[in-house]
């Protein structure tokens, strides 16, 4: 493992895509340490920022409060990042495989474009969660992103596929022009929920202010979500699926578009 | 050279089992009891591929705790010649079968194997453009809706190479006999996973050869040599000792030739009851199948 320790929070935002297991695999520490990363418009060392540690590997963990490191594990394929502290903007962008880990807070942009692979945060996230850059038509495209905290504005605007879990309040427009995909929302969200979302599922556990753009279908318990249930069990993640407990109203939308996307709200028995 | 096991002649000769292709198909519902509704009702008219296209059985029922959507659930196994006959059977039966029967759900019991046929990407135009899909950790499945709720079924199903056709032929001095016997092994072969006895409880009354000599028409016909009531007539080489009176016998198939002896193991030595004379198996002189499982072989 290569454990890269920051020795202090950098002035401005620091760029550091080379922070991923596809570079640093196979390179000597030596050869890690004289890796590109950009303090504003200056280049600098991996070296200048962080004490690099530890045996070459695939598995990587950064230590300190990388609030201010950007693009860590940017289009990242394979291996493990666990970063120990909080972490910048743009974390895992366009990542196809392996693991992001944040014990701290993330940033915006999380597991931006991203095709595969695992983000999980503890704490707060930003906005733009799994959602496509400006001017690109496609977010999200598969993968999971846990935020175990809140999350910003924006969240999975226009993905595709893969599952957005956030444990945590969100801000208006969750599920902006959502293609496909599934949002769960563990703790609700604030306005605009699926505007404009064409198709896909977004879940909430509580109750939601809905645009009057979505339509009352029916109370049931889905099939699938049995399915993503297992899934996200597997991960920590707990979807109520227990018929004694309650069901989920399901609604349709966003027929402004007009969208075929569903959004389920969780219903407690006896609420 | 004959053995004996308890009694029992095992005669030295072989089954000839033939190259297949196999799908595994998990039926999950809200109870036990409508998951094996919908797997007997799709496992049915299935017992030879000769006859009915495809040939499947339930392998298992499965705890809640060993299917994908937490419920419980039967397994399926469907064999047929080449993957283009099984996908079309697969369409057909779930379509009529577990798509209609209250509260199923449908996956792919073979989810790690490349070649696949489509299942719900083709019923999911039941849904009439209304049906809509998810797509989770490399598998996409189709919501159909229907007027109970929704159907789940995956869309595309694995299939792979299987074995078909193994065989044992239970001889005994009278049908009572024969039955107990074919029963016992019946009972002990369903232990096995990874294997279907597909003829009406496990057992074949009408062993067939193929073709006839008489009517060149058909493509299967009795086969007389184990027939005890055409024995002694002119022209009948009839392959039955004196003393037997009625056979029966068990068709396997399998997902791999482990599964195959396994079970033809358990079934030839459960079936060496009382009264039965001999146990044999069918074969074509080795000439047809790629398979041969010597009986000696099991012992």
């Amino acid at each position: 493992m290569i454990t890269l320790t920051l020795k202090e929070l950098p002035s401005v935002p620091l760029e550091a895509e080379v922070l991923s297991p596809d570079v640093t695999a196979g390179l000597s520490n030596d050869a890690i340490r004289a890796l590109p990363v950009y303090l504003g418009k200056r280049q600098r060392r991996i070296d200048d920022f962080f004490d690099v540690d530890g045996s070459s590997s695939d598995q990587i963990t950064i230590q300190g409060d990388a609030a201010r490191v950007k693009w860590i594990g940017r289009a990242m394929t394979r291996g493990h990042i666990r970063i120990t502290g909080n972490t910048g903007m743009h974390l895992g962008a366009y990542m196809s495989g392996g693991t992001i880990e944040v014990s701290g807070n993330g940033a915006d942009w999380v597991g931006a474009e991203m095709s595969g692979g695992l983000i999980r945060i503890d704490g707060n996230a930003g906005g733009q969660i799994g959602a496509a850059y400006r001017g690109s038509s496609t977010g999200m495209r598969d993968g999971t992103i846990l935020i175990g905290g809140s999350a910003g504005l924006e969240v999975g605007m226009r993905m595709k596929r893969g599952v957005i879990a956030i444990g945590g309040p969100v801000r208006d427009f969750a599920g902006l022009q959502m293609k496909g995909g599934t949002i769960i929302l563990a703790s609700g969200a604030e306005l605009r929920t699926g505007a404009w979302m064409m198709r896909g599922t977004i879940i909430s556990l509580r109750p939601l202010p809905l645009m009057p753009t979505f339509a009352y279908a029916a109370t049931y318990l889905p099939d699938v979500l049995r399915i993503y249930a297992a899934y996200l069990r597997g991960l920590g993640f707990t979807l109520p699926f227990d018929q004694q407990q309650g069901a989920y109203q399901r609604y349709t939308g966003d027929t402004s578009v007009p969208g075929k996307g569903e959004i389920l709200i969780w219903n407690p028995r006896g609420a | 050279m004959a053995r004996e096991l308890r009694g029992v002649e095992i005669v030295d000769t072989y089954a000839e089992a033939f190259d297949m292709r196999v799908s595994r198909v998990i039926i999950t519902a809200a109870t036990e009891g409508w998951a094996r509704t919908a797997a007997v009702s799709m496992t049915g008219f299935a017992t030879s591929v000769i006859g009915c296209k495809v040939e499947a059985g339930i392998e298992a029922m499965l705890p809640a705790s060993d299917t994908p959507d937490g419920r419980p659930g039967a397994s399926v196994l469907v064999f047929a010649f080449n993957a283009e006959g099984l996908g079309s059977r697969l369409v057909e039966r779930v379509g009529q079968t577990v798509l209609t029967c209250a509260t199923t759900a449908c996956f792919d019991g073979l989810p790690d194997v490349s070649e696949r046929v489509q299942v719900g990407g083709v019923l999911r135009h039941f849904g009439d453009k209304l049906q809509s899909s998810k797509f989770l950790d490399g598998r996409r499945y189709w919501r159909v809706p229907v007027m109970e709720g929704e159907f789940l079924v995956e869309e595309s199903f694995g299939t792979q190479p299987a074995i078909g056709g193994g065989n044992l032929l239970i001889l005994a001095r009278d049908q009572s006999a024969a039955l107990t016997a074919a029963e016992a092994a019946v009972a002990a072969m369903r232990q096995v996973r990874g294997i279907i006895l597909p003829f009406p409880g496990g057992i074949v009354r009408a062993g067939s050869k193929v073709g006839a000599k008489r009517y060149k028409s058909m493509t299967a016909s009795t086969n007389e040599a184990y027939c005890p009531t055409v024995r002694g007539r002119v022209g009948i080489a009839s392959e039955l000792p004196a003393t037997v009176n009625s056979v029966l016998e068990i068709v396997i198939d399998g997902v791999d030739r482990a599964a195959m002896e396994e079970a033809m193991r358990v079934g030839l030595d459960a079936a060496c009851r009382p009264d039965v004379v001999q146990i044999t198996a069918g074969n074509y002189g080795g000439k047809l199948g790629t398979h041969l499982f010597r009986l000696h072989d099991l012992l």
